[in-house]
């Protein structure tokens, strides 16, 4: 009888973690369960395409939306069996089985946790209608819907996602406010002086920037007491809206893991075979996955960017398969590069390494202090450093070129081999 | 093998270079050139470049 793996979530690590295993000869039965009834598409176009494009097209369908950012099935996977639309809702490691909402239990030998993050909300009471969040394909058609020029926008969170999406509504021609709790937008990811660059970047757009606050309440229509028609911020200020963007973190979808014994306080934790703790034959991928890098101080920890899906998953479907062949884990320490970008007003932020890890900065090229008012593209070519003491553990860059964008990826990863090999 | 880059999708990333710099390259002025047919010894790398493209522009024959 053939082993079979069960792989929980459908998004983009399901699915690399289905690829992996059988680009790494598994011979078993694959079956993926989803959460969304879609299968699984690119998550960058979100905040940025899908939000923008095509605003003459009224009758597109979900169908239309998820066609153009729905990852290419290789034929590899033609065998896999997905039970979309039915999430996992409990599980019983020990008797090697995962429960789904429609009652079905599957049993496995080996289990693959790629449940991902739902976003948080905010704890307000109130209308709760014209309130958005950005994760799922639904989310963002929903939003979509409601973005048309003079729509007034207040968009709570400037961290990436919430500086796009404040940055594709402003395109439209919405009215938008960026409400950040922090001194300074995209301080935790950039640090204060490349945040304040951003920030004026987004303020010489036209984009309202209030830091240091949060919603404390929302206001209700008095034609429709269901919908929101303007927030109050901590410190009092009243700003009108239309809608509300809650774009405030994640939480890991972990529940369905409850009553095992496992540390799921902040993800799944794993070894760095991505192994989940005392159960061989459990890997986990992707975000929810804290697992420890030898060149970040071993420290396990999650890590939200697009490429840690695929590098978790090569990991996580090799050790898979040498466990179900009663084999050993390959003998080489994981430690994918950390990579990211975001668009924002025609400027690409491109960035290697971790550096939320820094202590401080310096600015390698360019100068963030450069005038935006006329033109975001002044800082074109800026490259700064992120350091521990004198070693070099991230580098962020605006638009760079090519050449440059290689050659600085390149120092972040010999500065990590460093520690690698020391 | 056949490797085809929508172009109206590309927005030069530059991943696919770093993933298959045999097949992949950013050109001086920052345009993305490639072998079209590349020997099927770099399929591994091939497959990884579209992987790793974030706008997904990359298609390839899986014949």
């Amino acid at each position: 009888m053939p082993s079979h793996v069960v792989i929980v979530g459908g998004s983009m690590g399901g699915l690399r973690a289905a690829e992996q295993l059988i680009a790494n000869k598994f011979d078993g039965v694959v079956t993926i369960v989803g959460d969304e009834k879609h299968m699984p598409y690119n998550r960058p176009p979100l905040s940025k395409d899908v939000l923008a494009a095509e605003r003459d097209d009224q009758n597109s369908t979900l169908d239309h939306w998820h066609s153009s950012v729905a990852f290419r099935q290789r034929k590899s996977i033609a065998d896999v069996r997905w039970r979309l639309g039915s999430p996992a809702v409990s599980s019983d490691l020990g008797a090697k089985t995962v429960t789904l909402a429609d009652g079905e239990v599957l049993n496995y030998d080996g289990l693959v946790v790629a449940t991902g993050l739902r976003p948080r909300r905010l704890d307000l009471p109130g209308p709760q209608s014209g309130r958005h969040v950005i994760r799922t394909l639904d989310d963002a058609i929903g939003l979509r819907a409601e973005l048309h020029p003079g729509t007034r926008v207040i968009v709570v969170g400037g961290g990436f996602i919430g500086c796009e999406t404040a940055a594709t509504a402003r395109k439209l021609g919405c009215e938008v406010h960026i409400v950040e709790p922090m001194a300074v937008p995209m301080i935790r990811p950039l640090g204060e002086e490349f945040g304040n660059a951003l920030r004026r970047v987004h303020e010489a757009s036209g984009v309202h920037i209030h830091t240091g606050l949060s919603v404390e309440a929302v206001v209700a229509a008095a034609e429709d007491t269901s919908r929101l028609s303007a927030v109050i911020l901590t410190d009092g200020t009243r700003l009108g809206a239309d809608v509300l963007v809650e774009s405030v973190g994640s939480h890991p979808n972990v529940e369905w893991l409850d009553g095992n014994g496992l540390d799921l306080g902040n993800g799944v934790l794993c070894d760095n075979h991505m192994r989940v703790e005392s159960r061989p034959e459990v890997v986990a991928v992707g975000d929810i996955a804290r697992f420890p890098d030898p060149a970040t101080g071993n420290i396990p920890r999650r890590i939200e960017h697009w490429c840690i899906p695929t590098d978790t998953a090569k990991r996580a479907a090799a050790t898979l398969i040498a466990h179900l062949s009663d084999e050993p884990c390959p003998d080489v320490p994981f430690s994918p590069l950390p990579s990211f970008w975001s668009d924002q007003f025609g400027l690409r932020l491109q960035g290697y390494g971790s550096p939320g890890d820094a202590d401080h900065i310096s600015v390698l090229e360019g100068d963030l202090s450069a005038p935006v008012d006329q033109d975001p593209s002044a800082l074109d070519g800026t490259v700064v450093g992120y350091y521990q003491g004198s070693r070099l553990v991230g580098v962020v860059m605006l638009s760079p070129s090519p050449v440059t964008a290689r050659n600085y990826r390149e120092a972040v990863e010999t500065s990590r081999a460093a520690v690698l090999t020391s | 093998m056949d490797v085809r880059v929508d172009y109206g999708m590309c927005q030069d990333h530059g991943q696919c270079a770093i993933a298959a710099p045999k097949v992949f390259q950013m050109g001086d002025d920052g345009k993305l050139v490639y072998d079209k047919h590349p020997e099927d010894s770099q399929r591994d790398e091939v497959e990884e470049a579209a992987d790793v493209c974030p706008v997904q522009a990359i298609f390839l024959d899986e014949s």
